[in-house]
């Protein structure tokens, strides 16, 4: 049940498109021939979903580590509950909360008025990342927040006692035993930024493009589902490639170490 | 859940009036605790002038979809029908026609009603897609009243299989006060100050049939065409285009009206719209030509609520319901019983009807396009540069 709609995707990406749209069965590989033009699409995901990945982590980390470690009881639930509570709209609605925000109307007509000049946001990738931003925090701190928690304070208190500095008790206790939390986080916010198409369809404008994008458009406008399906299979290999990628460089950069679980 | 036979008691009562007055419950939940929308049917079909109404005749269920176009729906109108039949309009909207024939020919689109494009009509009889109209069941569709030329591509070999709803043209909207009181008057302007002084500043339909074919009238060829060496003329200037354009988006009101957009591929009642609460923004019909269109409702195979479709085109064929409608989106329709209904004022409107000069370079779209490959992948490309 799992592999079947692999499987017809990987049917469907030889076949051709049908004279008014579809799928009709053939065999050829000018689908694959033809992913050139979908080019600059792979190009920014490829660079979008790093970005979008790691403004994630920078954000999230801090939250996460006032989050388990500084903050009190009280602070502690409630600042969960928000980061949570705009997880129960739809990203869509949430989007359009942005839309307004970063158009004409919204942040830069605040910085006009402080004189700071009228840049424009909307339909920009800066839009978008701040939507990927926004969207993916959530996944990223729970990760991070999960792995402080599990952290044996003890071993801070012990760092300190033998005269660390606060700095070098972060760098060298508690950063490297959070890397399993963060390895999680990355890998989630990564592979599901992958295939995002919403959030750049709503900020982009339609001028930032993604591979999700370019498959929406092929099945749902130009109704090209043999290519669609070249495109996807396209997607599926390039995210088996820069996933092991990462699980290697991760694996050997955590020098086998047990406690960083990938998956 | 509330069992709306129960009797309520007054105290109850007036506490669910003021909660309604409040706005912090809806106007279903008043008439559905109080029994109030109970009484309204039963009054409604007790009452002989409205019992004639044949849409509020039989019980049709409790709602009816209907795929249509933005700004295009008088959501009084649909309150209206909901409280007459107990149906709730439930609405969703497009960008293209292109979508909505994916949705069917995917399946299961759950649709009861739909919107369709005159040149799409004959493709969707072909992919056996849309159902034909069993007239005897709209008494509101009065062929004789409506205008050939634009209710006519709803008969394809003798069958009818749509009703004409409205028609219109597609121009452009520009914000004058960007323009420096500088008239634009074809789409050679639309194109070359897009790349000028509106860099930024242009939406472009998210649309293959309007943003090819008006690229297309950029060099003076049909907006129709499907030449593959005319075709790559429109490409380039649409990838040159790309950088300077503000969004590819069907729904652009929003932008316009906010002042980040100056100036947008729009159709007719989009420009009426815009032009009656932003009187700066001015509607541009292209000096070349461009497209003259007309709007259907069909009934797509497979319906699940068919008594409920039915109702609802009758219904919104309606001349009392249709002139709403009208005065709503600002389309002109091509049922005269409407026309007479209607305002001089909005009979005589420019952007409604434009002069014949305007109107007479227009085309209707042709169907090949609607699924001729190279026009399709030219727009996939084109959003994917």
């Amino acid at each position: 049940m799992l592999v079947l709609p692999l499987v017809v995707v990987f049917v469907f990406s030889f076949g051709e498109r049908g004279p008014a749209g579809g799928y009709v069965p053939a065999f050829t590989f000018d689908n694959f021939l033809n992913l050139g033009t979908r080019w600059a699409a792979f190009k920014n995901t490829l660079v979008l979903a790093p970005v979008g990945t790691l403004a994630c982590l920078l954000i999230a980390y801090p939250l996460a580590y006032f989050l388990a470690i500084r903050a009190g009881d009280r602070w502690k639930t409630l600042l969960l509950i928000l980061v949570i509570v705009p997880f129960w709209t739809s990203i869509l609605i949430r989007s359009y909360a942005w839309i307004f925000l970063l158009g004409g109307q919204g942040l830069p007509a605040l910085l006009d008025s402080l004189g700071l000049g009228n840049p424009r946001l909307i339909n920009t990738p800066f839009a978008v990342l701040v939507g990927i931003v926004y969207g993916y925090l959530p996944l990223m701190v729970f990760p991070i927040y999960v792995s402080l928690e599990r952290l044996d304070k003890r071993l801070l208190e012990a760092s300190s006692d033998l005269g660390c500095p606060p700095a070098r008790t972060f760098l060298n206790v508690t950063l490297p035993l959070s890397m399993a939390g963060v390895a999680t986080g990355c890998m989630l916010v990564f592979i599901l930024l992958m295939g995002e198409f919403l959030i750049p369809a709503m900020l982009g404008g339609g001028k930032v493009f993604f591979v999700g994008n370019a498959l929406v458009d092929l099945f749902l406008q130009s109704r090209n589902w043999a290519f669609g399906s070249a495109v996807a299979v396209a997607l599926v290999l390039v995210m088996l490639v820069t996933v092991t990628a990462y699980m290697r460089a991760t694996r050997r950069w955590a020098g086998g170490r047990d406690d960083v679980s990938l998956m | 859940m509330t069992d709306r036979n129960d009797t309520i008691s007054r105290e109850m009562f007036i506490a669910e009036l003021m909660r309604y007055r409040k706005g912090s419950v809806t106007r279903r939940h008043f008439l559905g605790v109080t029994g109030l929308g109970l009484a309204t049917t039963v009054l409604g079909s007790a009452v002989p002038g409205l019992r004639g109404a044949a849409w509020a005749q039989a019980d049709i269920g409790d709602r009816v979809v209907l795929a249509s176009w933005p700004n295009y729906h008088d959501p009084a109108n649909f309150e209206a029908f909901q409280t007459a039949t107990g149906a709730a309009v439930d609405l969703s909207v497009f960008g293209s026609n292109e979508e909505m024939l994916a949705k069917l020919q995917a399946g299961g689109s759950g649709w009861d009603v739909f919107v369709p494009t005159n040149y799409t009509i004959s493709t969707y009889v072909a992919e056996d897609l849309i159902e034909a109209l069993d007239l005897s069941r709209i008494p509101n569709y009065d062929l004789a009243s409506f205008d050939p030329r634009f209710a006519e591509p709803g008969t394809v070999d003798g069958v009818v299989y749509a009703v004409s709803r409205n028609w219109g043209t597609t121009g452009y909207a520009v914000n004058t006060a960007q323009t420096g009181g500088k008239k634009l008057t074809s789409w050679k302007e639309f194109w070359d100050i897009t790349r000028a002084e509106f860099s930024g500043r242009t939406m472009v339909h998210d649309y293959q049939l309007t943003t090819i074919g008006n690229a297309l009238k950029y060099f003076g060829y049909s907006f129709n065409s499907i030449d593959p060496k005319e075709l790559a003329d429109a490409e380039k200037l649409l990838l040159e285009v790309k950088p300077h354009l503000f969004a590819i988006n069907s729904d652009y009101q929003p932008s316009m009206r906010s002042g980040d957009a100056w100036m947008t591929m729009c159709w007719t009642g989009d420009g009426k719209q815009l032009h009656r609460d932003i009187p700066e923004i001015e509607y541009v019909l292209g000096s070349e030509g461009g497209e003259l269109w007309s709007d259907f409702l069909a009934i797509p195979k497979g319906a699940p609520h068919l008594d409920a479709a039915y109702a609802l085109i009758n219904y919104l064929l309606d001349p009392a319901v249709n002139v709403k409608e009208v005065l709503f989106h600002g389309y002109p329709v091509a049922d005269k019983r409407v026309d007479a209904l209607l305002p001089p004022e909005i009979l005589n409107d420019p952007i409604m009807y434009p002069a014949a000069d305007l109107l007479s370079p227009l085309e209707f779209g042709a169907a090949v396009t609607l699924t001729d490959p190279g026009r399709a992948e030219l727009m996939a490309r084109f959003k994917s540069a």
